[in-house]
């Protein structure tokens, strides 16, 4: 009995997932458009977010974050 | 645990062997349509509220998924979907062209029931005589029995919107990374650049 090992690909082998690779082809073909659709596309990736940590259960403080993607 | 393997495998077969006929689990273009409306729910409303009208359900918004066809239709379904919008919905064509993982994968109308994961490549759409293609950064294709295909991407764009000088440069400075890329990580990032910017610069000249 041979174990069944999937041939993986090289992105997970490397500790990616499959979302960060997908997002990373999605923003590297983002960046190869033309003008105006590339500006319009860079709106997609914008991220805007809040984190806040949490002690004895009441929010410490709270960081807004407004990433657009970067690696 | 490969002892007990022989066992489990031809339980699970002579399980298959048995119900070969009818598959234990039914794919979901086989089940029935869900009803769109609940009756128990609306009878129960009307006793209560008897002059206003009972509210909808998400599923009385939604088209029945169309049934399995004993014959092989003439044409094929296609809804091609991006995050942001909708690409293409509900289109008759012919042949669609996926750039599957493990090659450019043809769907025709009977085409059998697969999921496809898909690689930076072109997809295009065949209609008659003409073809739309479109870039596709990833995403899945899923044929279903019924002949509609379902193709979800992150990024599609028409070929034509893709710049050539930003294609070629990318590929120069991916290989470059690739080459001086030392934890295995970047090595990864770098080769995914190679690997997308080599696609993007084959469907140019495609």
């Amino acid at each position: 009995m041979a174990s069944t090992a999937a041939a993986v690909p090289f992105w997970r082998a490397a500790g990616m997932t499959y979302i960060t690779y997908s997002n990373i082809c999605a923003s590297l073909v983002r960046g190869c458009l033309k003008e105006p659709y590339r500006s319009d596309a860079g709106a997609r990736e914008k991220v805007h977010f809040a984190v806040s940590k949490w002690a004895n259960g009441k929010p410490e403080k709270s960081s807004i974050r407004s990433d657009s993607h970067s690696e | 645990m490969y002892r007990q393997a022989s066992r489990l495998l031809t339980r699970a077969l002579s399980g298959g062997g048995r119900r070969s006929t009818a598959p234990s689990r039914p794919f979901s273009t086989d089940l029935p349509a869900a009803p769109s409306e609940d009756t128990a729910f609306v009878e129960a409303w009307r006793k209560v509220a008897p002059n206003i009208d009972p509210p909808k359900t998400p599923l009385a918004f939604m088209k029945p998924r169309p049934p399995t066809p004993s014959s092989i239709p003439s044409k094929l379904t296609v809804n091609f979907v991006l995050p942001y919008q909708s690409e293409i919905s509900n289109k008759e064509v012919d042949m669609v062209i996926v750039p599957a993982t493990t090659g450019q994968m043809g769907v025709l109308p009977g085409h059998v029931s697969t999921i496809a994961e898909l690689k930076p490549g072109v997809l295009s759409v065949h209609e008659g005589n003409e073809v739309i293609k479109y870039f596709v950064s990833s995403g899945f294709a899923f044929v279903h029995a019924n002949s509609v295909t379902d193709i979800v991407a992150v990024e599609a764009v028409p070929v034509d919107r893709i710049d050539p000088s930003l294609v070629q440069k990318g590929l120069a400075d991916f290989t470059q990374k690739l080459n001086s890329a030392t934890t295995d990580l970047e090595k990864a990032e770098a080769q995914i650049g190679v690997d997308v910017h080599s696609a993007l610069n084959a469907a140019l000249s495609g």
